[in-house]
């Protein structure tokens, strides 16, 4: 079968958003809208909002649209609860035709109504969609009457698809996250030796990992945003003393603002591979300055690094060698997955992402050798491009990207929604390994 | 336990919750994929591309590709005139289809875009075509969309150009998978009758790895016989809410008879599809179809015991519905509750029978059952939780149900999102009726077998 020819060159405007690592000194262009006509693999605002707050497990999280906005994101997050199960439920007003020309407002104080008699939630995330944002339905006005009706909190969610990319999507999720923390009189709870985790999502229970980590260490996680959060938790979020960020693409903003409103200071961590790891835990022993907690964080840093270093070692001694294409959402992840690549022996040659900003491409530019390729916001046929002139033998990205790198006879391994496996820490390593090495050392690749 | 359906049922009107239906660009997108060369554009925000991409890559496990016009605010305002003209030329020069099918989304329709005037307004490579359909989210659902962009197929292409009509038939397949598309051929060249499927996804979202990627599949039906679905004497719609509109939109257009019949599933649809095609070309059915007839009765009646008086709740899309509920009737099950998320009719769009046409059958067959279309599959919870069954019948979402309940499940229809190899094997004709058999039955079986005390677990079964 004959390959579609690829146009030389391919758009034009899309030039300044590939780089390869010593050939040009521009910056390279992302955060901007993607160009019409293109096979974008982005998402929109709704999409980026809905990501960051669908792991809140108690809560109502009703979409104010047509259906589908409600259906493409019924439970695809995969991120685990240990309380309520509500969120994996999909709530849709599901507009209909009257809707749109009379106004959906009348709908949606009927659905919060009805949704509030069956269950005892203390909270309802309202989300607005595309049609909302152009027939103008006042959200505001009828999320505060629902509070008020039903003495909860109802908070509107401003994720219009078209105001921007998924980016602006996670700024509105930070924005309603915001607004429940506020205090209504102003009076905050009193400060704990916690700390609040930012950006993990709980895919296949990755807090608690992390959570048994920090417990070990006499720190604890006052809430995480919002992988297994719950309305109460959420409230209570600035008992924490400090804030540590995970995916930085969605919650740098809400950290930012932690700090401003509430004093209370954040870092990077990453708890991706076992250098980032050990590190994070370090730093965040020193950000309590406390040496009984450092103390414990070595002790659990040598004993878990002993437990895998030989698990390591058996996979690294099989994928040494081995190239890597990375096609993620974060820039942050982007990085730590490179990282956690070379522990493995595994070099990365192609590498880009939906949302990275600026400094993060940066970062990303100081640590790839060489002629790897960098691109944001990539399209199917750019990653096959590189992918292929790279001689990548494994792609890591999401959904749409999979079926991509298979047909091209390439491994594969999901870091998105639907990771299987947890990723992080310690643990999270070894299956990182695993999941690396299963797919590259399978002998289906065998029969293509 | 993940089950946040309460029992009492209560009248709802604030929308839906658990949707059993998506909405109409996800069909349209569908659709324009069974176009050879074809590429699909989402005019509208990128998140709509982007989950339709996504679900429809679930599903298939193939890649799918499509372009979107990418709205910002600006064009929100001022509206995608700009957007659209821009992603014409975009795809021709970098993707270079033959075909690009542009479908709208809820904003694009709400801001009123004239779709045809933008089109005839810009530059079109030659030898390159631009089709569209309307597709608002906001009526019907993904039927309603993969009708429209089929229908839209009618309006740009299909052209009357002989006198006399050909000794060929049209097939609309209705939104099945690309296995079914493939088992309808098969039929149709052992029938021995010229046809022409559209749209045809096999061949593009079932293509084989080469290691290499092609865009655009082998597959898909070419442009040139579309056109030409204008002369054929017939045109046999299966499945009234996918395929009855565009078939009746060639009628108007071209004078070609449409006939609507069900989706050829089980044996009493699948021989309808037949006698009809022998009925207009005085075609022979010949001895192959009769055999997998005669071996799909044999094995009926070889199990009949298993199936009788097993209640079986069932949902999904209508066309597939009405024709599945025929099937495991005529098992002897009793599917008491039929719900579709689709809604019975559409404004602008044919009128649905899908309850009529549901509770006739159950009515025929003395079976007091629940039908309902526009519902939801909380619902269909709570009437199960009133009312139990014995197996449940549908696409991916059901688990939860299955699980809930603990009844078997048997997965059909779309999205099927937890399990693969499906869209390449057939549940229409005879042979897919075959397949339907032994998933029900290993349903079945398998629970007995899992339930069974010691002393009551046999080999034999």
């Amino acid at each position: 079968m004959e390959a579609v020819k690829l146009a030389e060159p391919a758009v034009e405007e899309r030039k300044d958003f590939i780089r390869t690592k010593g050939k040009q000194k521009q910056q390279l262009k992302c955060d901007a809208d993607s160009v019409a006509g293109c096979v974008s693999q982005r998402a929109c605002v709704y999409c980026g909002a809905r990501v960051v707050l669908n792991p809140v497990t108690d809560a109502i999280h009703l979409v104010h649209g047509p259906i589908g906005c409600s259906s493409y994101t019924w439970d695809i997050r995969g991120s685990l609860s240990s309380g309520s199960d509500l969120y994996r439920y999909s709530f849709s007003t599901d507009l209909g035709e009257r809707d749109v020309i009379f106004g959906g407002e009348k709908k949606l104080a009927l659905a919060i109504d009805e949704l509030v008699q069956k269950y005892p939630a203390k909270l309802v995330f309202v989300y607005s969609t595309c049609i909302v944002g152009v027939i103008g339905d006042d959200l505001e006005a009828v999320c505060k009457a629902a509070a008020r009706k039903h003495k909860i909190e109802v908070i509107p969610v401003q994720s219009s698809g078209f105001i921007g990319n998924k980016s602006a999507g996670y700024r509105a999720a930070c924005d309603a996250l915001l607004r429940l923390i506020r205090s209504p009189d102003g009076e905050l709870p009193s400060k704990t030796r916690s700390i609040n985790y930012l950006g993990d999502f709980n895919l296949a229970g990755e807090v608690w990992i992390i959570k048994n980590y920090l417990k070990e260490m006499g720190i604890d996680i006052n809430v995480a945003f919002t992988g297994d959060s719950s309305y109460k938790a959420l409230k209570n979020a600035t008992r924490a003393s400090l804030n540590i960020i995970q995916c930085a693409g969605s919650m740098y903003y809400l950290a930012q603002k932690l700090e401003e409103l509430y004093g209370i200071p954040y870092m990077n961590i990453s708890f991706l591979g076992l250098e980032d790891t050990a590190s994070s835990l370090r730093r965040i022993a020193e950000a309590f300055n406390d040496p009984e907690a450092g103390r414990r964080a070595e002790e659990l840093i040598t004993r878990e690094s002993a437990l895998v270093r030989d698990q390591i070692h058996w996979y690294r001694q099989r994928l040494e060698g081995k190239k890597a294409a990375i096609y993620v959402g974060g820039g942050f992840k982007a990085i730590s997955l490179i990282k956690q690549f070379r522990e493995i022996g595994i070099d990365v040659v192609m590498i880009g992402t939906q949302t990275g900003r600026p400094e993060e491409y940066d970062a990303i530019t100081d640590l790839v050798d060489e002629g790897t390729v960098i691109l944001d916001d990539a399209n199917p046929s750019e990653l096959e491009k590189f992918m292929v002139e790279k001689g990548a033998h494994l792609l890591v990205g999401g959904v749409k990207e999979r079926p991509l790198a298979y047909k091209l006879g390439m491994a594969f391994i999901d870091h998105n929604h639907n990771r299987k496996h947890p990723l992080s820490g310690y643990a999270g390593a070894v299956n990182f390994a695993a999941e690396v090495y299963s797919t590259l050392c399978s002998p289906v690749w065998n029969y293509i | 336990m993940l089950d946040c359906t309460p029992k009492e049922i209560k009248a709802r009107s604030g929308g839906v919750i658990n949707p059993a239906k998506t909405c109409q660009p996800i069909g349209a997108m569908y659709a324009a994929l069974g176009i050879h060369s074809c590429m699909p554009h989402s005019h509208g925000s990128q998140g709509c591309c982007s989950y339709h991409r996504m679900h429809l890559t679930r599903h298939f496990r193939d890649p799918v590709v499509a372009t979107t016009s990418s709205f910002t605010e600006g064009a929100s305002v001022f509206g995608g005139v700009s957007n659209l003209k821009t992603s014409i030329k975009n795809v021709f020069e970098v993707y270079n289809p033959d075909v690009m099918a542009v479908h709208t989304t809820c904003l694009s329709e709400t801001i009123g875009d004239d779709l045809p005037s933008i089109i005839k307004s810009t530059e079109i490579p030659e030898g390159k075509l631009v089709i569209h359909a309307n597709t608002p989210s906001y009526q019907g659902s993904h039927i309603t969309g993969f009708s429209n962009m089929t229908k839209g197929m009618v309006n740009y292409l299909s052209t009357a150009t002989t006198e006399v009509k050909k000794e060929q038939v049209n097939i609309i397949p209705g939104f099945v998978n690309p296995g079914d598309m493939r088992e309808i051929k098969r039929m149709m060249q052992l029938m021995g009758i010229k046809y022409i499927m559209f749209p045809d996804t096999s061949g593009v979202v079932d293509s084989p790895i080469t290691g290499q990627y092609t865009m655009f599949g082998r597959g898909g039906t070419r442009v040139e016989d579309i056109r030409d679905t204008g002369n054929s004497k017939l045109t046999l719609a299966l499945g009234g809410y996918a395929s009855g509109d565009p078939a009746i939109q060639l009628e108007r257009k071209c004078k070609v008879p449409a006939v609507a019949i069900k989706t050829p599933l089980g044996v009493k649809a699948t021989d309808e599809f037949l006698l009809a095609l022998r009925q207009a070309f005085a075609a022979e059915v010949p001895y192959e179809l009769e055999e997998e007839r005669g071996q799909l009765v044999d094995i009926m009646v070889d199990t009949h015991y298993h199936f009788h008086g097993k209640k079986v709740a069932i949902f999904g899309d209508p066309d597939i519905l009405i024709a599945l509920t025929e099937f495991v009737l005529s098992l002897g099950m009793q599917p008491l509750y039929v719900l579709t998320g689709t809604p019975a009719g559409t404004i602008g769009g044919p009128v649905g029978t899908f309850e009529k046409e549901v509770k006739s059958m159950l009515e025929q067959a003395g079976v007091d059952g629940k039908v309902k279309a526009a519902g939801d599959l909380f619902e269909l919870h709570q009437w199960i939780k009133n009312g139990p069954v014995d197996l449940l019948m549908g696409n991916t979402y059901g688990k939860y149900i299955a699980r809930a309940e603990d009844i078997p499940f048997v997965r059909v229809g779309f999205p099927i999102l937890d399990r693969s190899v499906q869209p390449y094997l057939p549940i229409v004709g005879y042979k897919g009726a075959m397949r339907l058999l032994e998933m029900i039955s290993n349903a079945l079986l398998d629970r007995a077998d899992r339930d069974a005390a010691d002393e009551d677990f046999e080999l034999v079964m």
